[in-house]
């Protein structure tokens, strides 16, 4: 059993860039490459897209990672575990089966299957943002519940090249391969806390290394422009050595990683995943040297009864449009554009917002009040159930063109259909995760 | 003297669903406990009353000198239906910053 194992993360999200995960199986010396590439959202898009098309579902970037990743994988014997099956997992193995034929590989896929509930809803179950039962939202086109460690740790010892998942909790990503490497007891908590952690932490990529934090003038991070991703050294004592590939842009600091540890957590002291209920309040950093910091501490208690199950249901459509402004009485130009489509077609809509990009668009009027931007944008947003009705606000935008205030230009409009998702808790003996090995 | 918290403090904007979690770390730990006394959770629901339409929670993490708060009701419904610019809320810990202590 290995005392060390080394874990890199080389996506964020479905949109991450390419090349660190390259960079990071080429120089990582890694056991293990995760690519996390599953927002709320996503997958209830990717289940439209299988609806649509019974072979697709999985990440729309699948193709194009595997292609370049799979050589270095199978040449450093790193394994992949990753979110990238999506709505399809499946699908995305067969794809990825395909790949490695081509480039005359031969490996194995385990496929993690389970999440995929939307069969046993009833539309009776309560939302927990807005405590109102399933059926009063829109139409529902996914509902998959988060799994831990129990759905993948089978898939690892399958001995497969190739982990694909569907929904599972972020942070469980890492932990199945601490667990599985040092034999931890998945009732030992105090480890699992710590593991989650660290999964908690490399989970975003970027966001530990620089990205999201850096700000030229008070938080300077050197060649951001060539943003290295994160790779974690851990103990089997649940401690973590944090770095990144030397020559790769940004920087690990004690800095970095508080701003990293406390996001999106809702109770620093009650961080709930499938598999532990986590307390992030003890963890400690300690910077070891340029760009390696040390992770102690941090604990856990128990694991919840019931998982969390994000649902997925049309809501609607949204129209937006866009026209800029500039020099003297820009923002009075814009306001009254504003005015003109409030007058015209506000009232067709349920949610309608006008901001004036430059002036109060992202944190409303006050924080603005007193200054004058040379240049201002309008931006006209609403949801209609419609398609039609929500077109119609691009298209009135764009019609300022010639029959609105002096001087407006770069007009551009949008339109796109509404996902909406809300949670429900499901007890986690209706959840049975699966396993399916595909070699290629 | 007044100051904006920009010059003394970091934050991230993350969010859960309808909930905006911003956190807050002084740059000198030395400045921590006049952080813990002038950025009360009443401060910043008034400060971002503007966005902020629910309870505002106030943790505090002494070991990592840190502050967070946890905002229900702060983003328009969320992400996914959302028809604010920043639908994330990605923004808002620079709004935190503009507060003066």
């Amino acid at each position: 059993m290995k005392e060390k194992i080394r874990i890199g993360c080389g996506a964020g999200f479905s949109g991450d860039r390419f090349e660190p995960a390259l960079i990071l199986t080429e120089q990582g010396d890694l056991d293990y490459l995760v690519l996390e590439c599953l927002a709320e959202r996503t997958i209830a898009l990717a289940q439209k897209r299988k609806l649509q098309d019974p072979n697709s579902g999985y990440d729309i970037f699948l193709e194009r990672r595997i292609e370049s990743l799979l050589p270095l994988l199978v040449h450093h014997k790193t394994r992949l575990i990753t979110n990238m099956g999506a709505a399809n997992p499946i699908a995305g193995a067969e794809k990825i089966k395909s790949i490695a034929k081509k480039l005359g590989l031969k490996i194995r896929v385990a496929v993690v299957l389970g999440d995929d509930v939307i069969h046993q809803l009833t539309g009776e179950e309560l939302s927990i943002e807005g405590n109102k039962f399933l059926h009063t939202y829109g139409t529902r086109v996914s509902a998959n519940a988060y799994m831990g460690i129990e759905a993948i740790l089978p898939a690892l010892s399958s001995g497969a090249d190739i982990i694909l998942t569907g929904r599972v909790a972020d942070p469980s990503l890492f932990l199945a391969p601490m667990v599985y490497e040092f034999g931890w007891s998945t009732e030992d908590w105090d480890l699992l806390g710590k593991g989650t952690v660290l999964g908690h932490l490399m989970e975003c990529a970027g966001q530990l290394t620089g990205g999201y934090f850096a700000d030229p003038v008070t938080k300077p991070v050197p060649d951001l422009h060539l943003l290295g991703h994160p790779l974690v050294e851990v103990s089997r004592d649940g401690s973590g050595l944090i770095q990144k590939i030397s020559g790769t842009g940004g920087l690990i600091s004690v800095q970095t990683a508080k701003e990293q540890l406390l996001y999106e957590v809702t109770h620093p002291r009650n961080y709930l995943t499938p598999d532990v209920v986590a307390d992030f309040s003890t963890v400690r950093f300690e910077e070891k040297g340029e760009n390696q910091l040390q992770v102690n501490g941090g604990t856990g208690k128990c694991k919840p009864e019931s998982l969390k199950v994000s649902v997925g249901y049309q809501s609607g459509w949204m129209g937006e449009g866009e026209i800029s402004y500039a020099g003297s009485h820009a923002v009075e130009r814009a306001k009254w554009a504003g005015e003109i489509i409030q007058q015209r077609i506000g009232d067709q809509f349920e949610e309608f917002k006008i901001d004036l990009i430059g002036l109060n668009s992202m944190h409303g009027g006050d924080l603005a009040a007193n200054t004058t931007p040379y240049e201002v944008r309008l931006r006209v947003a609403g949801k209609s159930p419609t398609k039609e009705i929500a077109q119609r606000i691009g298209e009135e935008v764009e019609a300022l063109y010639t029959n609105g205030p002096a001087g407006g230009g770069g007009a551009r409009k949008y339109l796109h259909e509404v996902l909406g998702v809300v949670s429900i808790l499901m007890n986690r003996n209706q959840i049975q995760p699966a396993l399916k090995l595909i070699d290629a | 003297m007044k100051k904006k918290l920009a010059h003394l403090a970091h934050s991230r904007a993350g969010d859960k669903g309808n909930t905006l979690i911003l956190s807050l770390f002084p740059f000198d730990e030395a400045d921590y406990p006049l952080l813990v006394e002038k950025v009360t959770a009443e401060r910043v629901k008034q400060h971002l009353s503007h966005q902020l339409k629910g309870e505002v929670f106030r943790y505090l993490i002494p070991e990592l000198h840190a502050l967070m708060f946890t905002c229900e009701n702060a983003l328009s419904g969320g992400v996914t239906t959302s028809i604010a610019l920043d639908a994330h809320g990605k923004s808002l810990s620079y709004a935190l910053l503009e507060l003066t202590v």
